[in-house]
Formats: structure tokens, C-alpha cells, sequence
């Protein structure tokens, strides 16, 4: 189903929940893949707004990961810092079917080409 | 019960009906055609096919007849009397193969051809089969329908081990069945929990608490690869780590997928399921489709609520009046005996929603709420669900919540008593003899003359009369009685954990223990945690609470430890990390300088630096190299430093009496043996040793959370010293004359401070907190050093273990490798993937 706007970045069983695991693109920036403890999937490019921490590497909890440099909490859904802290990082549309994990391959590919 | 059932009815030729044929005598079919014959008894000649030989009975019971608790004939929906007495030509265990839309007729697999003016298509839902080796093997069965029923019957009949494939809604209910039977079953989940689409973590882990203590056994996480077998039958599974289940059956109950077929080789617009408007039309006025097979407005239902409002709008439409089907929103109710389960609605949560959530654990209940802009919009439920429906309804209508909802989590008793929506003014209604605390027998009218005699705070309360002072199920309701009975006085209390719960460090690490409690979830369980899976703050918290309480035993949690301690090295500003090797006492050898040498040239590390304490640390590593770096070092015989860790940090050291001509003991060896001693222990936070030869203190023992100063008559030793943001000079514990000595009462020392410290807290503040004298009394008391030392052994048999060694070997090689790379190439747009 269109899978040609969408990139099949493998199979949900790859991302342990509460965790995540990073994509890295050739000449751009690296995405981080995130997987909630409630099951849900998340995709942001791997820097925090504040002073470009890698989020991937962060504690996860709720919908949210907290920045493993300075403790900063981004919201995955929607990329922003939450509390008193303010940045926003870039989302990229993330779905899953039957058991895969497909990036929005105009996402992905406007970072790379702009870079 | 399972002889076929075929009634012909004399046909009435040119009768003037429409002919209605339905594709389908399940639950959908034949409820359309119900709604059908309600409406307009007249209208249509209807003919039914069926592919199961047998009348039309209610599937969702399937359930309770596994389990023994109904039987067949108890769910029959339609005897064979209604087919008659509607006239209703019943053709069952006749499968319709094809579908002719230009002559509008069906064409069944005896080669009847029957024709249409309207065709109602309810074929359902097909079991999805995972693609796994051995999955045509006999004895590898689904759970769709009575024969599935009874091929688990007959194996139960013969005893022995069942295996259940998928850990949802069916596949549980089978399990129960199953286990009922006399089966030992194992449930096989490749998700970490159970029914993760109706459930989260918290009501997930009690369900599987409950079907354990049931003798089930769960393995969530697990991937089948492979179905077993020996001469064509099934004899057991093995999952994607290796394990082995030995079963006599397999039932696979992974999920359900629309069946299209047919639709779909009839040209029908069909995506996941067969695309249909409002009135259930399909592509093809003539052909409507309703209930597991269709598609409406995007979604595809596997529930049966959602079944009884298509038919309605289905036959409001084929009598001539619609009214239109707007898509269902839905709620679950495990059928398993004796497990009160409920969830409806969305609750993964989202932007802007809120969670309520209230868990009572003498009940072992949880009830959590989900809230956006003032509706409810979601809500797990388990062991208390009497409320089920009322959220569902709440949910339904969309009702404004925000006048009761404070009282909503309470339930509808509670918040619908129109005053009592406030819970201060609801406690104060209550009389003064009903019970607050349940665990100490404390009534209200106790708690309340507590407050008045001076207990202004929920600390006081608790030490005064023990109002929750137990469990602390009631401490909401100490609060609102803190609060009516002193209107704006009420004195905040110690500060708790984190923002999650409202007990305090103490607390928790007390309560670990009192209660017996093992893992993460069911710590936030039991002491009722108001978020479903806690936060940055106190997950590593729990984690190491757990580690320090159940040593051995307890299984470190990674997604619960901050970054450094789940890479085993110090992450830097640019996500690159430094890799600290152990140098036992500050010593060092040619092998090991070369093998870091090596490593720095081998990796390109831009920079290579001693450290503070005594040790070179090597910079800029990746992530994904990390284990290999590791593997370099272990060869040279090197193993992890910790310097990331809440853990041993170093034993500094000075050369001692062996070179030094002031040194008065052995300090250097000293050291070492204190190394290897405390390395690899957890700690609340980071702890550093050194050992001074003299009093001249050239290892600066006396900034040291313990230091050793040597003197000729023996060994000072101090504690609680910090060097960093606020320098703090040790205080003197205690001198001892032997290096054995020593050694014991440092080990006690650290245990004293690992079991009693609060998560976060350097010896330091720690001992200003509890003053010296507590840190003495406490290791004063008859063979308090001995237990505490003993203890401290005892733990560091599961520590020392090189966690590099680990991860070199191979294990968690998720946290090093990237998930793939994409390269997008300049001249073409479409980006390539490269599996790493």
C-alpha cells in the first residue's frame, strides 16, 4: 500500500519497547527511532534542540525522552521541549503496517538533498 | 451437533421479491438479515450460504464453550425453526467460490448457481497464520470456529502441554480454556505486553500476574520461529532465542484479517477489507457487505459492538429508509473467568491528553483515565470495572467532564453525588467511625483528632496514628482530611521520589522489602505510582532499589539506566564517548599502555587524557565501536572503570612505604586489594576510595567518600568527603590496626551507605543528613560490621562481572548497531537502504 512514498526502515521487533535505535543518512542528519513502552513508534532527527544531544540515547517514558546531555524533555509526538525549556526538533512521519516500520521518504530524503 | 443442515424451501416463482443472497450465516449475515425481516418480513427471498455445516451460533462464545462453561447448544443463535419459519433457504457447508456481478449470480463449490438482485456479502475474518516452518505440521490449530473447539477439546482429552501463539484477546481465552482443561499451557507474545492494543504496561503486568498464579506460563517478548514436529505432528515450538517448548498442540491466535477473496476477485474496491459507504454499499450497488470483512471510513473492526450498528443502518438502506452508519468506537472485556479486565477508547494517550490514574493494591486494582480538552477518551480498567460502562458512555457522548473531574477516577457513585464531586467535601460527608486506613484499622474520626492534637502534616499523621502509613492506598484521603480539618494549613511534607507518587526515598526502599516487591512495574504498582510508567527521575531510582535490595536475583533494567550506565562508557557534548579502563590502584604495565595505545591509533581517538583518578581515559569513540574497543582492551587483560557508573569509581593511591621514604604502610597494596574488592558495586551515586600512606595524604583520601590514611600505628579511615561542587572534608569514623580490618569496615561502611542513602546522594550530603553519629551507632551495634561487610561480599559475587566482556561477546548488540543507513544517492531521489 503506496509503499513508495513510505521507506521500509525493517521489522517492529527490531526497537525493544522503551527504547531506540538511530538511522543514519548519508550526508544529513541522523533520525532517531523511538518505541514507547505503550507500544506506540516515533521518528525525530537525533539532536536535541538544546545543545544537539543525541535523544536516541535518552530514558524514555510516557511519550517523551529525556535528553541524555542535560535532562531537557522532548515530546516525541511533537518534537517540542517540554516544561520550562524551549526548541523544537523535527518529527518525521513514521507508520507501521504489518509489522514494519515505514519513514515519510520525502522526509527523509528533503533532509538528505537539502544538506 | 455438527450434521449438516440444509433446508430447502418450496421456491415461489415470480413471487415479485427481490432475491437477497447472503454470502455468509455468521454473526453479521444473519443478523442483517434479522434487522432485514424486522423492518420488512416481505420483501426479499432470502437464500443463505454457509461453509461451516451447521446453524448460525455466537462466535464470541466460543470462548466459554472452550472453557467448559456453555455449551454448544447454548449459543446456537438461529435453530434451524427460524430458517424455516422465515423461509429462509439455508445452503450450508456449500462454500461460494465465485461471484458473478454481470449475470448477478454466485457460484458455489458444488456448482449451484444462485441468483441475486441484492447480495449481501458477511464473510468475516480469516485467522492470520504466521509464516513460521512447521505451520501446516497436525495439531497446529486457530481459534475461529466450532471446529477449532473441538480439535482443542480432543487434545485436552489426551492431556499433556498446549502452546499458545499470541498473547491478545483470543489467544488468552484459549489459554484460560485450555488451562482449564488440564492443559499446561504457555502463552508465546511477541509484544512486552499482553493485549498491548487494549492494555498498558501497569493493567498488563497484573493480567499476567493473575494468569501465572493460574499456572500459566508467559513469555512476552518472544518470537516463534519455528513449529516443531515428528512424523507430521506437532511436538513443540522454539522461539528466535533458541528455547524449546515441548506441546502436543498449537493454537495460533496472532490476529484476524478481513476476508476479501472473494470481493475482491469480484472486482469489489477492496483495501484491507471491502470498501463500503455508510449504508454498507460497496463498489457495486447491488452488493452490500457487512460486519469483519468491510472497510469503513479506514477502519476494520474485529469486534462484534461494532457488528449491531451496520446491520442496522444496512437494513435501514435495503428497506428503503437509511439513515447511515457513522463507524463505532469501541471497548474490550476479557471473557476469562474470575479477571475483571476493561478498555475502551485511545489510550496510548497523545498531545494535550492527561492521565488520571488510580491504583488500589490491597485490591489489586488500576484504573486509569484518559482526558483531553475536558472528554474522556480512553480508559483501562482492571479488577475494579463496574465503572467500565459509565466511562464508555462518558466517552461516547463526548460529556464534559470538568465539573466532576476531580471525582472522576472515584467512579460514578462518587462523582455523580452532585456536591460530593469535590473530594474534601465527599471525605468530610463521611461519619466519623468509617474506616480511612484499612491496614491499621484507622477510622475517621481517629485521623481527625490526630490532626487536631497537632499532626499538621501527612508525615505526622502517619507516625501519630498510622493512617497510611502502611500501604498508602488512603493517603488521598488523609490529605482532604489534613485539608477540611485545617482548612490552607496543611504543612508540606519530606519530598517524595519524583513527581510520580507521594513517597519519599525511604519509603520506597523501605517498602521494597517490607512487601516483597521485584520488579519495576509492580513496585509502581503496589505503591500506587499516578503515572503509568513512571519518569526520567525515578526509573533508574527503582532500578537500582531493586538491585540493591534483591541482589542476584534482581534483573537490571537498561531502558531504566541513564545513558552512561547502558553504554558502559561516558557519553561527551558531540554523542561520541570516552572509555575509561580499570588500572587496579592507580598501577599500570607495558601491555596494558600498549593495548591503549593501540586502541588510540586503531579507533583514531583524537585525545587520550589521565585522569583525576590515576587512569587514562580515551576520547571520541562511537557508539558502534565501543564493543570492540572493549574487546581490544579485555585481550590485554583490562576490564570496565566504571567512570560512567553511580558505582566504584577508583582507589587512588600513593607509592606507600614499598618506594616512599615517608610511607608508614603498604598503602599502594592496600588499594589494589580494596579495588578489587568494591569494583563493580551499584552505588546511589558515585563513590571514590583512596588510600594515603601518610598523613601527608599525597592520594587525597580526606575529599574521598572513604579514605584511608595510613599511620604507623595502623589505618584512619574517614568518610563522607567530596571534592567537587561543594568540597567537603571527610569526617574521622574510627581507627583500626590491620589491613583485614580495614577492608571490613569499608565494606560495611559501603553497604551501610548502598542500603540506607537515597538514590542521588553522594556520602556527603548523605551523612549531613543523618549526622555522623547515626552512620557510627549503626555500625557499633554487636556484628553490625561483620553482617553489613557480609552483605556487601554477598552482593559483589553477581557484580564482578566485566560488563565489557559482555558486550563484546555480542550481548545487547542493539544498543550498539544503528538500525540501518539510508544513502540517498544525488541523481536519483529514492533512497537506498543498507542493513547495517
Amino acid at each position: 500500500m503506496m509503499i513508495g512514498n513510505w521507506l521500509d526502515i525493517g521489522p517492529v521487533t527490531q526497537i525493544e519497547p522503551g527504547t531506540a535505535r538511530t538511522l543514519p543518512v548519508v550526508g544529513s542528519d541522523e533520525i532517531a527511532v523511538f518505541h514507547t513502552m505503550r507500544g506506540e513508534f516515533f521518528a525525530l532527527r537525533n539532536q536535541c534542540p538544546h545543545k544537539q544531544g543525541p535523544l536516541s540515547q535518552g530514558i524514555v517514558h510516557g511519550e517523551v525522552v529525556a535528553c541524555p546531555l542535560h535532562n531537557w524533555n522532548i515530546s516525541l509526538r511533537t518534537g517540542k521541549a517540554l516544561g520550562d525549556d524551549e526548541g523544537c526538533v523535527p518529527t518525521i512521519p513514521l507508520r507501521v503496517d504489518a509489522g514494519r516500520l515505514y519513514l515519510l521518504r520525502s522526509a527523509v530524503v528533503t533532509r538528505a538533498e537539502a544538506a | 451437533m455438527n450434521a449438516p443442515v440444509n433446508f430447502e424451501r418450496d421456491s415461489f416463482p415470480g413471487s415479485g421479491r427481490e432475491r437477497l443472497v447472503v454470502i455468509g450465516n455468521g454473526m453479521a449475515g444473519c443478523r442483517a438479515v434479522e434487522e432485514i425481516l424486522a423492518r420488512d418480513p416481505l420483501r426479499f427471498d432470502v437464500t443463505i450460504f454457509g461453509a461451516e455445516p451447521r446453524v448460525n451460533y455466537n462466535r464470541i462464545m466460543l470462548s466459554p464453550v472452550l472453557a467448559g462453561e456453555k455449551t454448544f447448544e447454548e449459543i446456537v443463535i438461529n435453530t434451524a425453526q427460524w430458517y424455516e419459519d422465515n423461509a429462509i433457504t439455508l445452503v450450508s457447508g456449500d462454500k461460494v467460490v465465485a461471484i458473478d456481478r454481470a449475470a448477478q449470480s454466485v457460484i458455489a463449490a458444488s456448482g449451484r448457481v444462485e441468483p441475486y438482485d441484492r447480495l449481501l456479502i458477511a464473510t468475516g475474518s480469516d485467522p492470520f497464520i504466521i509464516p513460521v516452518p512447521g505451520k501446516d505440521l497436525d495439531g497446529v490449530v486457530t481459534f475461529r470456529d466450532l471446529d477449532d473447539v473441538d480439535r482443542m477439546l480432543s487434545a485436552a482429552d489426551r492431556g499433556g502441554a498446549a502452546v499458545v501463539i499470541g498473547g491478545g484477546l483470543l489467544g488468552l481465552e484459549a489459554a484460560h480454556g485450555l488451562n482449564l482443561r488440564g492443559m499446561k499451557v504457555t502463552v508465546i507474545h511477541l509484544m512486552p505486553t499482553l493485549m498491548e492494543r487494549q492494555l498498558d504496561e501497569a493493567a498488563g503486568y497484573l493480567l499476567r500476574s493473575e494468569l501465572e498464579r493460574r499456572g500459566q506460563t508467559i513469555l512476552t517478548g518472544a518470537n516463534t520461529r519455528e513449529i516443531l514436529g515428528e512424523g507430521g505432528k506437532v511436538v513443540g515450538v522454539r522461539l528466535e532465542d533458541g528455547t524449546e517448548i515441548p506441546c502436543d498442540i498449537v493454537i495460533m491466535a496472532v490476529g484476524i484479517r478481513p476476508a476479501t477473496a472473494l470481493a475482491r476477485e469480484a472486482g469489489l474496491d477492496v483495501e484491507r477489507g471491502i470498501m463500503v459507504d455508510d449504508h454498507m454499499v460497496t463498489s457495486d450497488p447491488a452488493v452490500l457487505a457487512v460486519g469483519e470483512c468491510v472497510q469503513h471510513r479506514g477502519t476494520c473492526y474485529g469486534l462484534v459492538a461494532p457488528l449491531w450498528d451496520m446491520c442496522r443502518a444496512l437494513a435501514d438502506h435495503a428497506t428503503g429508509a437509511p439513515t447511515g452508519y457513522e463507524g463505532s468506537v469501541t471497548s474490550t472485556k476479557l471473557k476469562v473467568s474470575g479477571i475483571d479486565l476493561f478498555s475502551a477508547g485511545d489510550f496510548l494517550g497523545g498531545e494535550g491528553c492527561e492521565d488520571i490514574v488510580m491504583r488500589d493494591a490491597a485490591r489489586g486494582a488500576y484504573k486509569r483515565v484518559i482526558v483531553r480538552d475536558d472528554r474522556v477518551i480512553g480508559a483501562v480498567l482492571y479488577g475494579d470495572t463496574a465503572d467500565g460502562s459509565w466511562y464508555f458512555d462518558l466517552m461516547k457522548k463526548g460529556a464534559d467532564i470538568s465539573p466532576i473531574r476531580e471525582a472522576l477516577i472515584f467512579g460514578q457513585a462518587f462523582a455523580s453525588g452532585g456536591a460530593l464531586a469535590d473530594p474534601n467535601a465527599a471525605v468530610a460527608a463521611l461519619s466519623d467511625d468509617v474506616e480511612i486506613c484499612g491496614c491499621n484499622g484507622v477510622s475517621k474520626g481517629t485521623v481527625v483528632r490526630t490532626i487536631q492534637a497537632g499532626a499538621c502534616s501527612l508525615d505526622a499523621v502517619r507516625s501519630s496514628c498510622k493512617a497510611s502509613a502502611s500501604c498508602g492506598s488512603c493517603t488521598g484521603l488523609v490529605e482532604s482530611l489534613l485539608a477540611v480539618t485545617l482548612g490552607g494549613e496543611v504543612q508540606s511534607g519530606p519530598r517524595t521520589l519524583c513527581k510520580c507518587t507521594s513517597f519519599t526515598h525511604d519509603d520506597v526502599r523501605r517498602l521494597i522489602v517490607e512487601k516483597d516487591l521485584r520488579l519495576i512495574p509492580q513496585v509502581m504498582q503496589e505503591l500506587h505510582w499516578t503515572t503509568p510508567d513512571g519518569c526520567s527521575s525515578c526509573r533508574p531510582a527503582l532500578n537500582y532499589y531493586l538491585l540493591c535490595a534483591w541482589p542476584g536475583e534482581y534483573v537490571d533494567d537498561q531502558k531504566s539506566r541513564f545513558v552512561n550506565e547502558r553504554m558502559h562508557a561516558n557519553i561527551q557534548k558531540d554523542g561520541t564517548y570516552s572509555v575509561v579502563p580499570r588500572m587496579w590502584g592507580g598501577l599500570t604495565n607495558p601491555r596494558e599502555l600498549r593495548a591503549i595505545a593501540d586502541v588510540v591509533e586503531k579507533y583514531d581517538a583524537p585525545m587520550v587524557k589521565v585522569t583525576g583518578g590515576q587512569r587514562l581515559d580515551i576520547f571520541g569513540i562511537r557508539k558502534e565501536d565501543l564493543p570492540a574497543v572493549w574487546a581490544d582492551l579485555n585481550a590485554a587483560g583490562m576490564v570496565s572503570g566504571h567512570a560512567y557508573g553511580k558505582s566504584l569509581r577508583t582507589v587512588k593511591t600513593c607509592v606507600g612505604s614499598e618506594w616512599c621514604r615517608f610511607g608508614t604502610q603498604d598503602s599502594t597494596g592496600l588499594g589494589v586489594k580494596i579495588e578489587h574488592m568494591t569494583w563493580g558495586s551499584w552505588m546511589p551515586h558515585k563513590f571514590k576510595i583512596a588510600v594515603s600512606g601518610c598523613p601527608r595524604n599525597c592520594a587525597e583520601a580526606t575529599i574521598k567518600d572513604f579514605g584511608v590514611i595510613c599511620v604507623d600505628s595502623g589505618y584512619e579511615l574517614h568518610v563522607g568527603g567530596n571534592g567537587g561542587i561543594k568540597v567537603r572534608a571527610t569526617d574521622f569514623l574510627c581507627k583500626v590496626a590491620t589491613e583485614e580490618e580495614a577492608m571490613d569496615m569499608c565494606a560495611a561502611f559501603t553497604q551501610l551507605y548502598r542500603e540506607e542513602a537515597h538514590y542521588l546522594e553522594r556520602t556527603a550530603p548523605w551523612i549531613e543528613r543523618v549526622g555522623l553519629q547515626y552512620v557510627k551507632n549503626r555500625l557499633a551495634e554487636e556484628g553490625a560490621v561483620e553482617r553489613y561487610a557480609a552483605r556487601f561480599r554477598y552482593s559483589q559475587q553477581f557484580m564482578q562481572d566485566d560488563p565489557w566482556a559482555k558486550r563484546a561477546a555480542g550481548e545487547d548488540a542493539k544498543l550498539h548497531q544503528h538500525l540501518a543507513e539510508v544513502r540517498p544517492f544525488p541523481t536519483a531521489p529514492k533512497p537506498q537502504l543498507e542493513n547495517a
